[in-house]
């Protein structure tokens, strides 16, 4: 879901086209049931064209959403009868130092993988914006990464993260670093686990932000130019803005991306994964939910995380409303 | 800004000097070609750099897929390919199964693309097309359903194939997925420029109705975004891991990256030659894709993205 996610455009719904055209179609002149049957294709074939989404949303997105919530008010067990609690499973996890530790690790590895990621695909993006040769090449290859999955990815960077044979400390030997725990440190562990995010991710914003960047138009760089800014100047100032709501919307993406970890830390900690390594170093928010839900057998708890995962989501997308607002206030449009 | 005076104007370069545009031709359609200063020798060392790093992983895993599983734990790691490369095939295929669950993803991943891309393409076109009643505001429910995270629904669903016995069984990963609001969106944006409202109302005044009109005036001038739709759903498709992990075991009816998790947790007492052989399965067929069409993607991806 969070590829889909990326994929898309800005959150907010464009301003819808200019409804129909004044020239509306007229009924041809048939008999009057054809007309009739005719007004009826007219008025209900939309209903029916987003009636599949919604049907699907419904099933699969709202209602179970919802039942979420109810379950986060209750103690049950898988297979079990439900047992009313109240706000109990969101008191026991206030209280818990594994919910906070796993909100913790879920911030910090989120903001590791995102921040250097996008400042990255900024840069690349920068790069691939020059008139090239082999352009297609370098678009695909930092493409590639996207192409290959969590799965994948994760054994792969296990292996090179390996801190008895991995390729990484071997690298890092030969400048004359100690090898790294890669695995057990906490710091490591969460620095090795967001290169694995970065390294799948920083290509494809890098591709979002270049179609953005074709988008500014030329004269804005001319009049910059005309007045001495220099490269750097001009895309400070100029690409920079110009790009801003492209990167507000990849800033939101990775976010609701890294909220919802649970591949990469569950492989890279092999047989350890589900809690998140040894001491809990690596455990996020997903991966103690699918602790508690099908391991422990506490479902009731496993929803209440679900939720509070679902809050902290609508608090940033409260915080986005306020920023677009704000930037749009101030471009004074 | 005087645009037109600037626009007269050759081109200036970073350097200064001022020169004609590259082609020869005004670009009086394009007024937003992009920035095309030729790029100097330390872009392509920075791009070459990038390309290095993106691609090394996928060459390494080749590498570590082809040499015994003893060589590959043993330091310093091997950088160039071995010779067990079939026979680490041969085993991943036969002893862990790793084609039934090539057979189940590709099943799930297509299955899913389709029912996208058909059902993204009739609500795509109703939103930019069709007027009806409460029309912005669902579109609006569209966009927002796309914050909702997979954790919020996958205890109730686990429940319910629980009951079912969908546990194991690959309907339990397509049927959530049979249309996602990321492709309405993206069809909708692509056919609110591409389908001239003319054409739907010329077909309804010769008396079509509406599954004639999608048939005939719809699918032909959707088909370039239903083939990058179904690209990028069959890629999203193929690497699904949360729910997919949830719904099905490794040991029962996986798929592909099911089957790595367990590869991976050392479900089967393989060696990591033979983990990563199994992931170089599940990454070839699609960075074959990739290598083919490549191009078409990128500019799915990107046209997505931007268009809004």
């Amino acid at each position: 879901m969070a590829t889909s996610l990326r994929a898309a455009a800005d959150g907010t719904p464009p301003p819808a086209p200019p409804s129909s055209p004044t020239r509306r179609a007229t009924p041809p002149p048939h008999s009057g049931r054809r007309s009739r049957l005719y007004r009826w294709d007219l008025r209900l074939s939309p209903y029916a064209f987003v009636a599949p989404f919604f049907l699907t949303f419904a099933a699969f997105g709202l209602f179970p959403l919802l039942y979420t919530g109810w379950l986060s008010l209750h103690r049950v067990e898988l297979g079990g009868d439900a047992e009313w609690r109240g706000l109990d499973n969101y008191a026991h996890l206030a209280d818990s130092e594994f919910f906070w530790n796993a909100l913790a690790n879920t911030f910090t590895i989120g903001v590791v993988s995102t921040v250097p990621q996008l400042l990255m695909a900024l840069g690349l993006a920068h790069l691939l914006n020059y008139k090239l040769r082999g352009r297609g090449f370098f678009r695909v290859a930092v493409l590639a990464p996207y192409a290959t999955s969590i799965a994948a990815a994760t054994l792969v960077f296990a292996q090179l993260f390996n801190t008895d044979y991995g390729l990484i400390n071997t690298v890092l030997g030969w400048v004359g670093f100690e090898p790294v725990d890669w695995e057990s440190s906490k710091w490591p562990a969460q620095i090795a686990i967001s290169t694995i995010v970065t390294w799948r991710w920083t290509g494809y914003n890098a591709l979002i932000y270049l179609a953005a960047m074709q988008a500014v138009p030329q004269d804005l760089y001319e009049a910059a130019a005309l007045d001495g800014a220099s490269r750097w100047r001009q895309f400070l100032s100029v690409t920079i803005p110009s790009i801003r709501p492209t990167i507000l919307f990849t800033v939101i993406v990775s976010t609701i991306g890294a909220t919802q970890l649970f591949g990469e830390p569950m492989i890279f900690g092999g047989s350890l994964g589900v809690s998140g390594g040894s001491g809990n170093q690596f455990q996020t928010l997903s991966l103690l939910m699918y602790e508690k839900g099908w391991v422990t057998g506490a479902l009731g708890q496993a929803s209440a995380i679900a939720w509070v995962m679902l809050l902290l989501l609508l608090l940033v997308g409260a915080v986005r409303m306020l920023f677009s607002r704000a930037s749009r206030k101030k471009l004074g449009a | 800004m005087t645009h037109t005076t600037l626009d007269r104007k050759p081109r200036s370069t970073s350097d200064g000097k001022r020169r004609p545009s590259p082609d020869g031709k005004r670009r009086f359609g394009r007024p937003s070609a992009g920035r095309q200063h030729h790029a100097g020798p330390l872009t392509y060392v920075l791009l070459g750099l990038a390309a290095l790093v993106s691609l090394f992983p996928l060459y390494w895993n080749l590498v570590a897929a082809s040499h015994s599983g003893e060589r590959v734990v043993e330091a310093p790691a091997p950088l160039l390919p071995g010779p067990r490369l079939f026979d680490n095939l041969t085993f991943a295929w036969n002893q862990v199964d790793m084609g039934e669950a090539l057979i189940n993803t590709t099943v799930v991943a297509g299955l899913v693309a389709l029912s996208t891309v058909l059902f993204s393409t009739l609500a795509g076109f109703a939103f930019a097309k069709l007027p009806f009643k409460g029309r912005n505001a669902m579109l609006a429910l569209v966009v927002a359903t796309m914050t909702i995270p997979p954790q919020l629904s996958v205890i109730p669903l686990y429940r319910i194939i629980t009951d079912l016995g969908w546990v194991d069984q690959l309907q339990s990963v397509v049927l959530p997925s049979l249309v996602a609001a990321f492709g309405v969106f993206f069809m909708r944006q692509y056919l609110i420029e591409a389908l001239p409202v003319e054409l739907v109302e010329a077909a309804r005044m010769d008396g079509a109705h509406s599954l004639r009109i999608i048939w005939h005036v719809v699918f032909p001038v959707a088909r370039p975004a239903m083939a990058v739709l179904g690209m990028l759903v069959f890629v999203q498709a193929w690497n699904d891991f949360f729910w997919p992990f949830i719904a099905l075991t490794p040991d029962g009816n996986p798929t592909l990256q099911v089957a790595l998790a367990g590869l991976g947790a050392g479900n089967h007492t393989v060696d990591q030659a033979v983990v990563l052989t199994g992931a170089l399965i599940s990454t070839l067929p699609l960075l074959l894709v990739f290598a083919v069409l490549g191009k078409h993607i990128v500019g799915g991806i990107t046209s997505g993205a931007v268009k809004s």
